[in-house]
């Protein structure tokens, strides 16, 4: 039995968005009747909406923080209450449950706080767009199935939830349907997400087959204690294979992450929410949730780490060379989820945690900022044709210039706690590749500071290469939209203080996000905290003190490069253009999989064997048909000429031999009734003389 | 006076007999020919009743009713088919009906 | 009245179509309320069914028996268990939408047109409820010529060819499906001395296994093409475009569910060792995967909106099929309940397809685009039916896809692995459809001044929304009603299935497999 106020009443959680989402279905029209296209304020039906859906999620995020407050004041052991609402499919052991745990605490209110402050920007952001009551909606809905996915304590119900976010994705990133571009990308994401999805269901068969049962604690206990069937053990790299290629998909990691880019078609506010700060993040949710499951398959723990750092540089360097502020800020969030991989796949898992908690806000303040930008130059998007904004946008520019530092790993800021924390596992941890990955990893912190830094030189500093039309409209944003961005900073600024490394040799008493995870994470940092004991302090230093200078480099090089010398840049690119244009068309990976998968397998496939099924399986059919008929006109000459031919000869002799008696046949009654009296007079007359 | 014994009987069923046939073979309206064939019936009937007195048992007189009930079904029908008849060749005389010729 | 309910509900449609008779051919308005009405009214009485089954019980409930033809050993004998109670239901609930669903689209002979529904509805309906072989045929053969009018009087340009196309190639398989029917039939003489065509009795026979597999085998026959399997499937696209859109979903809802119910109440309880063997299972399986995917590849590059769908439902059915052959509670429950989520979300689907076809009477896809502009609310209700063919959780379509996948798995990962592509490709071709019909700008002028959904087709897509969300969030009363009917299945094909895995029997009493030969 669950004790307490907010916590036997979780299941409650997802609710409130879900009735904002239901409201705005049912009566959204009526509210904001501006359909698709439409033009200034709606009034009063509007307002509503506006206080309405961020207001659930405000009450979603302060319910969650009664119940994560609850669960707090019990002793650490004792952190985690699980709800069974009803029995959903009992074939699979998935009840509709409920767990909150130190894990899905952080999940949940990094979801409902980061989710309620871009809600409310995304009032500002969105209101001369239409389709306003669609927009929240659909927000909203995302917002419960991410709230389904955090809380849930099967994986079954995680994979409801892990469905909805990718449906709402589809919708939000396909919102503006008008233009095709944006169904398409919308298409792409659902797809491509499908296929991870494909391998999690696959995932989830092989766990129950294996353990016996979906549900984490029960899943985690039989892990963690070993009393799983041996046969089981082969399986159980193969479900953690199946359970990370799900998480590909979902969180845009090699080989699934080419519908990200495209995502940015939506609405700003949906690449923050979504794209940065909670959806992408479901997949290194699920590995840190199966942490106990990960450590015991080394194999594909490995292939997480080799992965996530892969990623990291690969999508950071197409970041490099980006033109549009949205595409350099999403390459850069799938070089960021790289990063979280790489520290589960080390065994780090409450760092990839941390990380993707300090991303969330860094990240999220980020994309909104350059919503903000966006908003002001009237919807430009390419930053060679923005520059000298940070006078005309002030708080839009200091706040980015803090969410920059924080992502460039800058001290004191929250990116630079946990981001250092990974490369410091990274090469602290046991195995030889480790080493070659820290590499890797410290490489892509410099192309990130390199990429934020020329991100923000082009867009704020320098001379103005905004044409004079839009430059008379340059304002900056109203505080419905400056708000949320300073509250954002101020989280980039204090979020990390929860990860101070111990060589700081901070009080034990500070707030520290590693203990409060450890309870999740018992066993699994075993193997990786022993390893990073032997390291001695003055290795942390060092590092810390490499990737800082990294960063700072970086830095110089992007404001050398495109403040105050420009024709380096351009001179740069012009030497280096085969490299140039290769990182600029992403590597052309996206071709590749057009050409193979798309053009090849899928619609190749499908035209194929449509023509296959017409020309052959239903000319079959046909053939069949026509056989049929062919041996039917046989069977009439058949049957009109040898058959009917010797009937009618046979016809013919009757009608021969009857003529005589034909003659007889008046067709007068009188001539039939004498007959018969004759007949019977003859028979009469015979007997009579016999 | 001699008593009316079974012969005389005889002798007016085959009286009956005979006109009837006649009838049916010689008359043109087909009305008529159903009469006839009316009084051949009845000419039979009334030898059934002869036999059966003279026998002194019942079964004449059995096969007599059924005899009539016959009698009243196919005048039934072959009025009917006499309408049906007229109603298409507009005649009943006999000699007219000569469709089934070969 | 509870003895009699099954007979009630049977014969509903038929005493109004006699009614219907009376009519004057003249009064569209009152065929049409009139047929809505004992349509509605049937649905009604087959609610108590419902509410009146024991889930406690594996056998054949609300029986009824009455002497029919003694001479050949045919009864009329109807019942239902927790399989046919599903199905029943779900002939109902279709029929009445598909009926409702017809109002403004037929205008011509309508009383013929829904006389020939009433007649189809009963003859549907007798096939799930029969429980003797001779009264199933008849059934069967009923539901034919009905169907066959109603795609070649009232179809579309080629509607003859498909007509006679479908019912020349049910009917052959019918007929070897008889042949079947008959080898039992005579084996049981010469096993028990008498003749009967009771389901029960037959069930009670020793098949040599040569004898069940020609038996399978022609079974197989009649039923594959019914449901459609590859590569008998290519009746079905034809029908489907050309039948009128009530036709089609009474098509896809119920008719197509024939083919697998076949399998299941015969073919997997009579002959059980066929059933298991390891050939069958091979065939049958890989049919199934192969139609999954081929019917989903071939969807993706159909121009014709109806003909899409069509090609899906041969996708769909591969599920239901590979369910059945995996042979396990969980496949057959999940391969039954996929069934009814077929005919809700194929039937939503082909009712979309009817009421763009109404407005705009073409099928190209690309005569139409950007629909959610002039129809917001039609284009909620096909996200809706979209997704939940498309097996998104939370409504019915994921349900019953994860229990089949689950009980393949338990079977052969390769095929659970095939199988689950067809989750991503099932997924590509909706989802594409949605876009070039629903997204995008209004590119044909004449989709500009399209009305949206009227009073009556809410009407008839608001229930199969909310059955589908019902079936997606809470699965449980129906996976109660279908435990213990498919338990008592697959104990007949493999008696120790539960206690192999240590799993909780649903039936524990032992289930006559096959009676010994009676001594003579």
């Amino acid at each position: 039995m669950v004790t307490g106020t907010f916590l036997p009443l979780i299941w409650l959680i997802p609710l409130f968005p879900l009735a904002g989402a239901a409201l705005m279905l049912l009566v959204g029209r009526r509210l904001d009747p501006q359909g698709t296209h439409g033009h200034g304020h709606g009034g009063g039906g509007k307002a509503i909406i506006s206080i309405l859906c961020p207001g659930a999620i405000l009450a979603a995020f302060l319910f969650s923080l009664g119940a994560v407050l609850e669960l707090a004041a019990r002793p650490p052991v004792e952190r985690s209450a699980e709800v069974i609402v009803f029995e959903w499919m009992p074939a699979i052991g998935a009840p509709w449950g409920f767990l909150l745990d130190p894990l899905s605490s952080v999940m949940v209110l990094v979801v409902t706080g980061v989710g309620f402050l871009i809600h409310v920007y995304a009032v500002g952001y969105m209101a001369h767009d239409g389709g306003y009551y669609r927009f929240f909606g659909y927000l909203n809905l995302f917002v419960f199935f991410m709230l389904m996915l955090v809380l849930a304590n099967n994986y079954v119900l995680l994979f409801v939830g892990w469905e909805g976010v990718g449906l709402c994705s589809y919708l939000l990133i396909g919102f503006y349907f008008l233009r095709k571009p944006a169904g398409d990308a919308g298409n792409k994401a659902f797809l491509v997400n499908r296929i991870g999805d494909a391998a999690f269901i696959l995932g989830i068969l092989l766990m129950f087959a294996a353990l016996g049962s979906v549900e984490f604690t029960r899943v985690n206990e039989l892990l963690r204690s070993g009393r799983y069937a041996p046969e089981a053990a082969q399986w159980l790299p193969w479900i953690a294979l199946c359970l990370f290629i799900g998480a590909t998909g979902k969180s845009a990691q090699i080989p699934l992450y080419v519908w990200l880019p495209d995502a940015m078609e939506g609405p700003t506010p949906v690449s923050a929410l979504i794209h940065a700060a909670t959806m992408v993040t479901a997949g290194v949710y699920v590995v840190a949730r199966s942490n106990a499951l990960f450590v015991l398959a080394p194999d594909v723990m490995s292939l997480v780490a080799v992965i996530g750092a892969a990623t990291a540089i690969l999508a950071a360097s197409i970041g490099l060379v980006q033109n549009d502020i949205k595409r350099v800020l999403a390459y850069s969030t799938v070089s960021q989820l790289g990063y979280m991989f790489l520290a589960c796949g080390v065994g780090a898992f409450w760092v990839g945690i941390f990380h993707l908690y300090t991303h969330a806000f860094f990240k999220a303040l980020l994309f909104l900022g350059s919503g903000s930008v966006i908003h002001a130059l009237s919807g430009e998007q390419d930053m060679r044709k923005m520059g000298a904004l940070k006078d005309k946008i002030p708080i839009t520019f200091r706040t980015m210039f803090i969410g920059s530092l924080a992502i460039a790993g800058i001290p004191g800021l929250a990116g630079f706690f946990s981001k250092d924390e990974i490369l410091w596992q990274t090469w602290s941890s046991q195995g030889g590749a480790h080493r070659f990955l820290y590499v890797i990893g410290i490489v892509t912190a410099s192309f990130t500071a390199f990429y934020m830094w020329r991100l923000m030189n082009m867009t704020f500093y320098g001379t103005s290469r905004t044409p004079h039309e839009v430059e008379h409209h340059i304002h900056e944003s109203p505080k419905v939209m400056t708000v949320p961005l300073m509250a954002l900073a101020a989280g980039s600024v204090v979020a990390g203080w929860v990860g101070i490394p111990k060589v700081f040799h901070f009080p034990e008493s500070w707030p520290s996000l590693e203990h409060w995870l450890a309870p999740v994470f018992a066993g699994s940092e075993a193997g990786v905290a022993a390893a990073g004991e032997h390291h001695s302090a003055a290795a942390e230093w060092g590092l810390m003190a490499l990737s800082v200078a990294l960063a700072a480099g970086g830095i110089w090089l992007a404001r050398r490069m495109y403040h105050h010398k420009p024709e380096l840049a351009d001179g740069m690119e012009q030497k280096l253009k085969p490299l140039h244009t290769l990182l600029y068309n992403k590597y052309y990976i996206d071709e590749i999989y057009g050409a193979l998968f798309v053009n090849g397998l899928a619609k190749g496939g499908g035209t194929l064997l449509s023509r296959f099924d017409a020309a052959v399986v239903d000319g079959g059919v046909n053939g069949a048909g026509w056989m049929t008929r062919f041996t039917s006109s046989l069977s009439i000459w058949w049957d009109t000429w040898i058959i009917d031919g010797s009937v009618r000869a046979g016809a013919f002799l009757v009608k021969l031999a009857s003529y005589p008696v034909r003659v007889l046949q008046t067709g007068l009654v009188g001539s039939y009734a004498l007959f018969i009296v004759l007949g019977v007079i003859l028979m009469f007359g015979y007997y009579l003389w016999k | 006076m001699h008593p009316v014994t079974t012969v005389h009987y005889l002798f007016l069923s085959a009286a009956l007999l005979i006109v009837g046939t006649i009838g049916v073979l010689t008359r043109r309206n087909i009305v008529v020919i159903l009469m006839s064939i009316e009084l051949i019936l009845n000419a039979v009937n009334i030898n059934l009743i002869a036999f059966s007195h003279q026998l002194a048992n019942v079964h004449g007189q059995v096969f007599a009713i059924f005899v009539i009930t016959d009698a009243a079904a196919e005048a039934a029908v072959g009025l009917g088919i006499l309408i049906a008849l007229f109603r298409n060749k507009e005649t009943v005389n006999a000699d007219e009906v000569d469709i089934l010729k070969w | 009245m509870q003895n009699y309910l099954l007979s009630i509900v049977l014969f509903t449609p038929l005493a109004g179509m006699i009614a219907l008779l009376f009519f004057p051919k003249e009064n569209k308005t009152l065929i049409k309320v009139w047929t809505n009405l004992v349509m509605f009214v049937g649905f009604l009485v087959s609610v108590p069914l419902w509410f009146y089954y024991d889930r406690s019980s594996a056998e054949f409930q609300l029986v009824e028996r009455a002497e029919w033809i003694p001479s050949i050993g045919a009864r009329y004998i109807i019942g239902i268990d927790g399989i046919s109670l599903l199905l029943v239901l779900l002939t109902t609930v279709i029929g009445f939408l598909s009926v409702l669903s017809s109002w403004s689209a037929i205008e011509d002979r309508v009383k013929e047109y829904y006389a020939f529904f009433l007649l189809l509805q009963t003859g549907m309906l007798g096939v799930f409820m029969s429980l003797d072989f001779f009264l199933f045929y008849v059934f069967w053969e009923v539901m034919l010529v009905p169907m066959y009018f109603i795609i070649g009087v009232w179809g579309g340009p080629r509607k003859l060819y498909a007509a006679i196309k479908f019912f020349l190639y049910t009917l052959f398989g019918s007929v070897l499906m008889l042949l079947g029917i008959l080898a039992l039939y005579f084996h049981y003489y010469t096993q028990f001395g008498t003749y009967t065509f009771e389901i029960a009795e037959l069930m009670r026979m020793s098949i040599p296994l040569s004898l069940q597999k020609w038996v399978f085998w022609g079974f197989f026959v009649g039923f594959a093409i019914k449901v459609p399997m590859f590569p008998f499937h290519t009746w079905l696209p034809d029908a489907h475009v050309e039948a009128p859109t009530a036709g089609s979903v009474i098509l896809a809802g119920v008719l197509l569910k024939m083919g697998t119910y076949g399998f299941v109440r015969f073919s997997l309880p009579l002959l059980p060792d066929a059933s298991k063997d390891s050939t069958t299972i091979q065939v049958i399986a890989w049919l199934s995967i192969i139609g999954i995917v081929y019917g989903a590849l071939v969807s993706l590059m159909q121009k014709d909106w109806k003909k899409l769908v069509a090609y899906s439902s041969v996708s769909h059915l591969g599920f239901c099929t590979l369910g059945i052959i995996a042979l396990n509670p969980n496949g057959l429950s999940g391969s039954i309940l996929q069934q009814i989520n077929h005919g809700i979300s194929t039937g939503m689907l082909f009712l979309i397809v009817g009421i763009a076809y109404e407005r705009r009477h073409t099928r190209e896809i690309s005569e139409y685009g950007g629909l959610s502009n002039v129809m917001p609310a039609y284009s909620v209700v096909f996200a809706i039916a979209m997704l939940s063919s498309a097996g998104l959780p939370l409504l019915n379509g994921f349900i019953g896809e994860f229990t089949i996948l689950q009980g393949a798995f338990e079977v052969s990962k390769t095929w659970a692995a095939f199988a689950v592509s067809g989750i991503v490709l099932g997924a590509a071709y909706l989802l594409w459809l949605y876009q070039r019909t629903m997204f995008g700008p209004i590119t044909n002028s004449k989709n500009e001044k399209l009305s949206d959904l009227n009073l009556r087709e809410w009407a008839y897509m608001l229930p199969l929304v909310v059955w589908a969300f019902w079936i997606g969030v809470y699965p449980k009363p129906y996976f109660e009603i279908l435990e213990k009917p498919v338990a008592k299945i697959v104990k007949r094909i493999q008696p120790d299935y539960y206690r192999a895995r240590g799993l909780r029997d649903p039936l524990p009493a032992p289930v006559p497999v096959a009676a010994a030969r009676p001594t003579p």
